[in-house]
This record gives C-alpha cells, sequence and structure tokens, in this order.
C-alpha cells in the first residue's frame, strides 16, 4: 500500500477515523500529561521534603494538588486506558473499526481543548482550582474562588466528559454490534469485557458529573443557590452528586487495567484464565455495587448512622468480587510454566501493590477507621495504591505487552526490567510511608506540617523524585525501541487472542477476511 | 485499498468536520470564561471580543455538526435505503438508544437537586415563592403528549406508505414543539422568581432550562426530518433518522411528563 510509506501530515492525524492512529494519539497526549501531572506531584513533595515554607505559596500548594489530581486522572490514567481500549478493543472483537470512527475523532479532538482550559487555568488572575480536585462548594463557590480558574477547571472537564461520553457509547455499540462470527459474549477476551463494562459506567456516571459541575458553574456566575446555604441549597448535595460519578470513576480507572492484567497472566502462565465466568461476573458485580457506594467518602459530613452503616457493608462487599479477581489470577499463574517477561513483572507487581490499595481501602470503609483517619495522608496512600500500583502499573503491563503488536518492535527487556524494579522500589519509598504519615495523624492538601512528620515526608520525597526520574528510562526504551527495536514478528508472546492472528503492526481495516471464531 | 472486504462495515472517509466541531466546542468554552473574566471588571473592550469569540464558536459548533450531518445524509441518499447494511442500521440504533441513556442520567442529576432541595428545606416551596399557576402546564403537557400521538401516527403512515399523512404529521410535531417553547416563554415572562431567587428558582428554571433547550433540538430534529421527507428520503423499510428522532421526541416527552409532575403538580 502506498499510503503506508508516505509521510503522514498534521491534516492527516486530525482528520483520521482510525482507531489505531486515535489510539496511539491518546496513549501519547496521556504521557504528555502524565509528566505535566508528575511535574506538579514533584513540586508537592519537594515542599513537604521539610516543614516550613520553602519553594512554593500556599496558595500554589493547593492548586498543585488539585491540578496534579486533575491532570492525573482526567488527562493521564483515563486516556491512557482508553488509547490501550480504543488501539486494541475492535482487534479483539475481530472488527475493521470503532463503530462510529468519525465520532472517535471528534472524542479525541476535543481533549486538547480541554487540556487547553485545564494549563490555562493555572497562568489567569487567581490562578487555579485550588479546592482539591473534588472542587467542594463553599470552597468553590465565588467567594472563595473569585478568579476564573474554577470555571475553567469545569469547562474543561465539562468537555473531557463529553469525550468520556461519547467515547462510552462507542465502546459498548462496537462491542455489541462489531463481533466478528462466532465471537459470542463470552468467547470475547477479558479485556474487552473489562471495557464494555467500563464503558458502561462512563455512560450512566458521567452525565451526573456534568450535572454537578453545571450547577457549581451557574451557581458561580448566575446567582443560583444550589449549593448554597443562604438561597435554601446545601453544600452537601455536591458531595452527593460529585461521588456518584467519582465513586464509579475509580473503577473507570481499574477495571481496564484488570482487563490488561487477564491478558497478560495466561499468555505468560501458559495457561487458560483460571476462572473466566467467574471474572466477568466479578466485574461486573464490581461496577454495580460501585454506583451504591458513593457516600462511603462523607462519613464525616454528618450522615445519618443507618445510611453510614450501609454504605459501609456495601462498600466492605466490593471486597468479594475484586478477592474473586485477586485468585483468579494467582490460580492462573499456579502450575503454569510462568516466563517473567516486563509485562509478566508488572502484571505480577500490580497483584501484589493492587491489593495493598484494596485492603486498606476496605479499612478506609470501615465508619469508625475512617472517622480517624478522613482526610489524611492514610487516604492519600490509599488512593495511589490503587492509580499508581493499580492503574499505572497496569497501563505498563499493557505497554511492555503490545507494544510489539503495534510498532512491529520489542522494547528492550533488560532496560524494562530497570524500569520495573526501580518504579516498584521508588513507587513504595514514596507511598508506603504515607500510610504511617495517615496514622500519625498528618492531614493531606496541608504545605507546611509538625516536624514530628519530617523522616516520613523525606522519604516520600526521595521514592517521588526517584519514581519520576525512572519513568525516562520508559520513555527513552519506547522511542529507542520504535527506531531500532528487534523486530517482533506477528505474535512475539504466543498470545492467543485476535490481535496476534494479524501482522505487526496492522495494517488499515485490520483484517484482509473476517475472522471466524471457533 | 487493495485488500477485499468481506464484510458489510463501511469505514468512513476522513473528514475535517468532527475536528471542525470540536474547534467549536472549544472556542464557545473560552468565550464563556472571557465573558465571565470581563463581566465585574470595566472592561467594555473585552466583553465585546468575548461575545465575538462565543458567536464565532457558536457557528463554528453549527458548521461542523452541521456538515458533518448533511455529509451522512448524503452518504445513506447515495447507498440507497433498502441497501443499508444491518451492522451498521443496528449501529445507529444501540447509539441512539446510548446518547439518551446519557442524557435521561444528566436530567438525573437536577432531579435529585430538586429533590433533595424539597426535603431539605422544612417549607417547600419556600415561603417566598409564589408558584406558578397550572394552567399554562396543563395546556405544554397536553401539548406535548399530542406531539408524541402526532409523531407516532407518523411512523404509522410511513411503514403504511402513506407519505401525505407522514409530511403532514411530522410537521405537525414540530410545529407543537415550537407551540410548547412559546408558551414556557410566556410562562417565564410572568413568574415571579428568578434564576437568583434562591433553591426555587434555581431549580425550576434549570430543569425547565435544560428540558426546554431539548425540546428546541428535538424540534430542529423534526424540521430536518420533514425537508428529508418531502425530499422522498427513507423508505418503508429503512428510515433509521425518522426512529431516532421519534426517540428523541419520546424521551423529551417523558421528562416533561416527571416536571409536570414532580415540579408542578405535587
Ligand atoms: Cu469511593
Amino acid at each position: 500500500m502506498a499510503t503506508e510509506t508516505a509521510k503522514k501530515g498534521f491534516l492527516h492525524y486530525l482528520t483520521t477515523v482510525d482507531h489505531k492512529e486515535i489510539g496511539k494519539m491518546y496513549l501519547i497526549s496521556a504521557l504528555i500529561f502524565f509528566f505535566i501531572g508528575g511535574a506538579m506531584a514533584w513540586m508537592i513533595r519537594l515542599e513537604l521534603f521539610e516543614p516550613g515554607q520553602q519553594l512554593i505559596s500556599p496558595d500554589v500548594f493547593n492548586q498543585m494538588t488539585a491540578m496534579h489530581a486533575t491532570f492525573m486522572i482526567f488527562f493521564a490514567i483515563i486516556p491512557g486506558l482508553v488509547g490501550f481500549g480504543n488501539y486494541f478493543v475492535p482487534i479483539m472483537v475481530g472488527s475493521p473499526d470503532m463503530a462510529f470512527p468519525r465520532l472517535n475523532n471528534w472524542s479525541f479532538w476535543v481533549m486538547p481543548f480541554a487540556g487547553a482550559l485545564m494549563l490555562g487555568s493555572l497562568f489567569v488572575e487567581g490562578g487555579s482550582n485550588a479546592a482539591g480536585w473534588t472542587i467542594y462548594p463553599p470552597l468553590t463557590d465565588k467567594l472563595y474562588s473569585p478568579g476564573v480558574g474554577v470555571d475553567m477547571w469545569i469547562l474543561g472537564v465539562h468537555l473531557a466528559g463529553a469525550s468520556s461520553i461519547l467515547g462510552a457509547i462507542n465502546f459498548i455499540v462496537t462491542i455489541l454490534n462489531m463481533r466478528a462470527p462466532g465471537m459470542s459474549l463470552f468467547k470475547m477476551p477479558l479485556f474487552v469485557w473489562s471495557w464494555l463494562v467500563t464503558a458502561w459506567l462512563m455512560l450512566i456516571a458521567t452525565p451526573v458529573l456534568a450535572g454537578a459541575i453545571t450547577m457549581l458553574l451557574t451557581d458561580r456566575n448566575f446567582g443560583t443557590s444550589f449549593f448554597n446555604m443562604a438561597g435554601g441549597g446545601d453544600p452537601v448535595l455536591f458531595q452527593h452528586i460529585f461521588w456518584f460519578y467519582s465513586h464509579p470513576a475509580v473503577y473507570i480507572m481499574i477495571l481496564p487495567a484488570f482487563g490488561m492484567i487477564s491478558e497478560i497472566i495466561p499468555t505468560f502462565s501458559r495457561k487458560k484464565l483460571f476462572g473466566y465466568s467467574a471474572m466477568v461476573y466479578s466485574m461486573a458485580t464490581i461496577a454495580a455495587l460501585g454506583l451504591i457506594v458513593w457516600a462511603h467518602h462523607m462519613y464525616t459530613v454528618g450522615m445519618d448512622l443507618v445510611a453510614q452503616t450501609i454504605f459501609m457493608s456495601m462498600t466492605m462487599l466490593i471486597a468479594v468480587p475484586t478477592g474473586v479477581k485477586v485468585f483468579s489470577w494467582m490460580a492462573t499463574m499456579w502450575g503454569g510454566r510462568l516466563e517473567f517477561t516486563v509485562a509478566m513483572k508488572y502484571a505480577i507487581g500490580f497483584i501484589a501493590l493492587f491489593t495493598l490499595g484494596g485492603l486498606s481501602g476496605v479499612m478506609l470503609a470501615a465508619v469508625p477507621v475512617d472517622y480517624m483517619v478522613h482526610d489524611t495522608y492514610f487516604v492519600v496512600a490509599h488512593i495511589h495504591y490503587v492509580f499508581v500500583a493499580g492503574s499505572f502499573m497496569g497501563l505498563m503491563a499493557g505497554l511492555y505487552y503490545w507494544f510489539p503488536k503495534m510498532s512491529g518492535r520489542k522494547l528492550c527487556e533488560k532496560l524494562g526490567n530497570w524500569h520495573f524494579w526501580l518504579t516498584f522500589v521508588t513507587l513504595n519509598l514514596t507511598f508506603f510511608p504515607m500510610h504511617f504519615l495517615g496514622l500519625m495523624g498528618m492531614p493531606r492538601r496541608i504545605a507546611d506540617y509538625n516536624p514530628i512528620w519530617t523522616d516520613m515526608n523525606q522519604i516520600a520525597t526521595i521514592g517521588a523524585i526517584g519514581f519520576g526520574l525512572v519513568q525516562l528510562l520508559m520513555v527513552y526504551n519506547v522511542i529507542r525501541a520504535s527506531k531500532k527495536g528487534a523486530v517482533a514478528g506477528d505474535n512475539p508472546w504466543e498470545g492467543d487472542t485476535l490481535e496476534w492472528t494479524i501482522s505487526s503492526p496492522p495494517t488499515a481495516h485490520n483484517f484482509e477476511k473476517l475472522p471466524v471464531v471457533k | 485499498m487493495s485488500h477485499t472486504q468481506d464484510h458489510d462495515f463501511h469505514v468512513p472517509k476522513p473528514s475535517i468536520w468532527p475536528p471542525v466541531s470540536c474547534l467549536g466546542a472549544g472556542l464557545m468554552a473560552f468565550a464563556f470564561v472571557m465573558m465571565v473574566a470581563t463581566k465585574s471588571a470595566d472592561m467594555p473592550w473585552g466583553a465585546l471580543y468575548a461575545q465575538i469569540t462565543m458567536v464565532v464558536g457558536l457557528l463554528t459548533l453549527v458548521l461542523g455538526a452541521g456538515k458533518w450531518w448533511c455529509m451522512l445524509i448524503k452518504e445513506s441518499r447515495e447507498r440507497g435505503y433498502d441497501k443499508v447494511p444491518k451492522v451498521l442500521d443496528l449501529a445507529n440504533r444501540y447509539g441512539m438508544v446510548f446518547f439518551i441513556a446519557s442524557e435521561v442520567m444528566f436530567f438525573a442529576a437536577f432531579f435529585i437537586a430538586y429533590f433533595y432541595a424539597s426535603t431539605f428545606n422544612i417549607v417547600w416551596p419556600p415561603s417566598n415563592i409564589e408558584v406558578l399557576s397550572i394552567e399554562l402546564p396543563v395546556i405544554n403537557t397536553l401539548l406535548l403528549l399530542s406531539s408524541g400521538a402526532t409523531i407516532s401516527w407518523a411512523h404509522h403512515a410511513l411503514i403504511k406508505g402513506d407519505r401525505k399523512t407522514l409530511v403532514r404529521y411530522t410537521l405537525l410535531t414540530a410545529v407543537l414543539g415550537f407551540i410548547f417553547l412559546g408558551l414556557q416563554m410566556l410562562e417565564y415572562s410572568h413568574a415571579a422568581f428568578a434564576f437568583d431567587s434562591g433553591i426555587y428558582g434555581s431549580a425550576f428554571y434549570l430543569l425547565t432550562g435544560f428540558h426546554g433547550f431539548h425540546v428546541f433540538v428535538g424540534s430542529v430534529m423534526l424540521l430536518v426530518l420533514y425537508k428529508r421527507l418531502k425530499k422522498g428520503d427513507f423508505s418503508q423499510k429503512h428510515h433509521f433518522y425518522f426512529e431516532g428522532a421519534a426517540w428523541y421526541w419520546h424521551f423529551v416527552d417523558v421528562v416533561w411528563i416527571g416536571l409536570f409532575l414532580f415540579v408542578y403538580a405535587l
């Protein structure tokens, strides 16, 4: 094909409807925003290296905590997972593209505008949102956040949310409608299942977030009183609606990683996945329960005791399907011929460390424990074990696993080994001490602290600087391998899902003839 | 393409219109920020620039989305309505249903806000609010309910091949929609409370306002449908666009019934 070799300009990528190109663009932009969010994390950690105020003002510090989370959630993790989903879901169901290729293009190209609003908000008068990524009113009311930074934040999330909702529709229709002959629902690879469930969560929860921030926007600019006590509104309402999205958002960020791990573990154990249908049902259960546990973020607002107990039990119940998954992965490895590639190491690292994040989640779900550690570094430790040890390591596992398919070349395993082990060590160095800080009572989102917390903070800062630097190895590995990595061949890992039956990288429209699944 | 296809799915050609509509949406977002930034400060020029940006953004969005829409219409015309592959027809249906589902969740946020406020405040509606009388909403309910009937009537006519009735009832549905909007404006004009007069006004105007906007979008869809019907588009068997517009119209209808029951009647 002549078009394959011709140089592709900006206009080509602007108008492309090829799910593989769009998927790659998602991945590259996620990587860029990962470093932007990472730079903010560095500023936070450097400021916290010692008690007292040294590097940045408390106001900038607050903006950094809010925007670090915002960039990582909406612009790094979710688009990163969407990138792999976009690239591999159509191939894995045996389809030439997503169901709505032009809509797919729209979903990607609205993101730069959302990102520009977010980045721009840091430079306007009064700075960006400084009230945490949860943008709770009254902190984000006009009175306490008078600048346009919060408005820009809201509109940025609106655009990113529209992208998510339309992307979710695209994923669901692709999976329900575009499967190759013979690919019944229960023959689909788990990664596809994970995206089906995730897209449902996005479809149901994201519009509710849009509603919440719309009301905040009108409260700020048109004098409405949804969250304003003086006018008969209630800030607690915002928390309810916000967490109705934002608890499921955690599953939006972890389920696709579950899916990737469920592909990688069987491939490198040379065994079939243990308990396929249990894995499917447990994901669906996690998602369904995930929609009705939001108030566990709000125990301390003065909720009814019965309500607290109900939300506590529901939340703890989620540990059951999650446990099913963890045990199924381990049972898959049990007695297998394990092959410790970098992808497999990341997958095993994911299981070990994500489980820690899950366990601290169960602790936080317990009302009495939450009363003690609410809004402390224990919460920060928990969520970073979910997002960094979970989503991030999942993404890395996916990268090392699928890079050969996407580029035709293998990443350097030796360099990848260094990347994995250094990531593993620095990750724990950064986030494990935060558990202790939280139990010692250190509140999150503070720029200055009691000197008794200095040691642990210094360990965390050293870890965070190391973690950031180590990621440069990954970038170097990717850049080098895409030019002169070893040629991978069609099926370097001997995987048995559909993406390994076609060439690396796949040609336009993936399949010469639609595959027939037996 | 050198390879032959053995499947019905047709991957569309690259198009500039989706990114153009992204640009429009982005410009509108920035224009909104400019408006907010220049509202309080004494910057008449800034406010003007903001308004210009908003208009340009809106036009870009309408251009992008409109051209995209036209492109789809042209493609389905060229293919012929009875030649639509099953996979594409199904995709469109699924897509529309899920889009409406996401809209339902969007309205759910505002309904929840309304219910929350009505239980949170001991006196509801708040004592300083003079609630609107029920006559206009009753008329509006009848209007929307009958518009639901007329669109179904049109659908039956389409299936039977009675184009004349079809065109007439489609137009009638759109007209009913616009009358509804007119009456809604009339109601707004003599309401004794405003968007910023406390939680009742906030919830009332946001709910009815967003609903009204959806009625407007639905009516525009129906007008486009009317134009297409006059051009002889669609076949008796395959008329996804008609069904999509009708589903959307029923959705708007159902939201109104919720509004009427909970905001006006109860
Ligand atoms: Cu939660």
